[in-house]
């Protein structure tokens, strides 16, 4: 099981990646890790003319910890994980990368790879959303900014044009109580259904919170309902149960070998709930 | 047939040197053009982890690396962790508490705790469970597995203390 014929490159700039994109269009395509990618190639369901190897772009890579956090998107899960400023400033970080596929697929696989697929099995681009992270993109023409909620149009397809690549991911710090919950069938798999959840306290009450809800539709659900729903609560058991059927109303998941559509939402309120009593207990 | 690319990787220590095709994979440039075997082959579909090499400091899944990606990378294999005649405590250890039946996920195995002990030197026993969770076996079901990454690590910090 080898992939097809291929042409390597490995440039050594950003603007050099973009030049090869923009020569071969969409005979090429960039790999980050390759833990998404060449599994596919091996399928030979992708079969790029051109292969855009990213691993020498030193620019791409590393953590700034400031007001806001800096992510290069080609940082790896495992530094996510292992990274002791991100683990304080930004703990949800890290409870996601730990359940993301397993340790040799963490070494490798990056977060810019896990948001520019738009895979719905990605956790990343559910937990972009949750933090309202802002994707840095490098074209011909310059770079633009998208914010994470505006990123995903639909399985696979996102606002990131052929000839642009996603170079970096900030968010602001995000304040309060974090929860990342996701029930998988076994390591390795993608969710049957995951949440992340930030939430605000002061006096009790809940300030702002943001929800967001991983393989349950065919993108990434920011579920502004669940959100309001808590707003102004203690998170007592009706909050609670008014947050999740919010969310139900915005999720649309679809039967597969995870299950059947009733279990997966099942599972999602479950999810959800035990989520919303890990985030509020830390806040 | 694409063009063969020249690769220069450090594999144990040695620099060697191959010719292969870009789309190869990392486990089949050791095990066809260099003859290394010790990693062997199992699922293919970057489950299993019998393929587990050290790349550049990083357990990788050599199925899932392209031979063009580990240009210029230094592996480690099982060859380059013990020998026959001078094992690992690793592998001793995995003689010791039975953690192994069938060998076949057995030089992943060791390789991948190899590099989580260097990380770790001391880890629980979740920790161990957690850092090999890419690596299947389908005889032992674990447990003597971990008991023998646990009794390495216990022998590893008692001759380093013993050495201070």
């Amino acid at each position: 099981m080898i992939p097809g014929v291929f042409e390597y490159h490995r440039p050594g700039a950003v603007a050099e990646a973009v030049a090869l994109l923009r020569a071969h269009g969409d005979e090429a395509r960039v790999v980050a890790g390759g833990h998404s990618l060449i599994p596919m190639m091996k399928l030979r369901m992708a079969a790029p003319e051109h292969l855009i190897d990213l691993q020498g772009l030193d620019e791409l890579r590393g953590i700034e910890i400031g007001a806001e956090i800096r992510i290069g998107a080609m940082t790896t899960q495992h530094e996510i994980l292992t990274h002791s400023g991100l683990a304080e400033a930004a703990p949800i970080m890290a409870e996601a990368a730990r359940q993301i596929a397993d340790p040799q697929v963490r070494y490798l696989g990056t977060i810019g790879g896990n948001v520019a697929n738009g895979d719905p099995g990605n956790d990343m681009p559910g937990l972009m959303q949750c933090l309202d992270a802002r994707f840095t993109l490098a074209g011909p023409d310059g770079t633009r900014e998208v914010a994470a909620r505006d990123f995903f149009e639909s399985a696979f397809m996102t606002t990131r044009e052929e000839e642009e690549i996603l170079t970096s991911i900030n968010f602001a710090r995000p304040t309060g109580g974090w929860a990342y919950e996701k029930l998988k069938r076994k390591i390795g798999d993608y969710a049957t259904a995951a949440a992340a959840v930030q939430i605000a306290v002061e006096g009790g009450k809940v300030t702002a919170a943001a929800i967001a809800m991983t393989n349950l539709s065919d993108v990434p659900v920011l579920s502004a309902g669940a959100a309001a729903a808590l707003t102004g609560t203690g998170c007592g058991p009706e909050a609670v149960k008014a947050a999740v059927d919010a969310m139900q109303a915005d999720i649309d998941p679809v039967e597969d070998n995870r299950g059947p559509v009733e279990f997966k939402r099942h599972v999602a309120g479950v999810i959800l709930a035990r989520a919303i009593a890990r985030a509020f207990e830390r806040a | 047939m694409a063009e063969k690319m020249h690769l220069k990787l450090t594999v144990n220590g040695k620099p060697v040197e191959a010719l292969a095709e870009p789309r190869e994979l990392l486990i089949h440039v050791l095990r066809e053009r260099l003859e290394i075997t010790g990693p062997h082959i199992g699922c293919e579909t970057s489950h299993c982890g019998a393929c587990t090499v050290d790349m550049d400091g990083r357990s990788v899944k050599s199925c899932t690396v392209l031979a063009a990606q580990a240009q210029g990378a230094q592996i480690t294999t099982i060859e380059g962790i013990g020998t026959p005649d001078a094992l690992h405590v690793l592998q001793e250890m995995f003689r010791e508490h039975h953690g192994l039946q069938c060998g076949f996920c057995t030089p992943g195995m060791i390789t991948r705790a190899w590099r989580l002990l260097q990380e770790n030197p001391d880890p629980t026993e979740e920790e161990v469970r957690f850092g090999m969770s890419g690596n299947l076996c389908r005889c032992t079901g674990y447990q003597n597995i971990v008991k023998a990454i646990l009794a390495a690590a216990a022998e590893l910090n008692a001759a380093k203390e013993a050495a201070q």
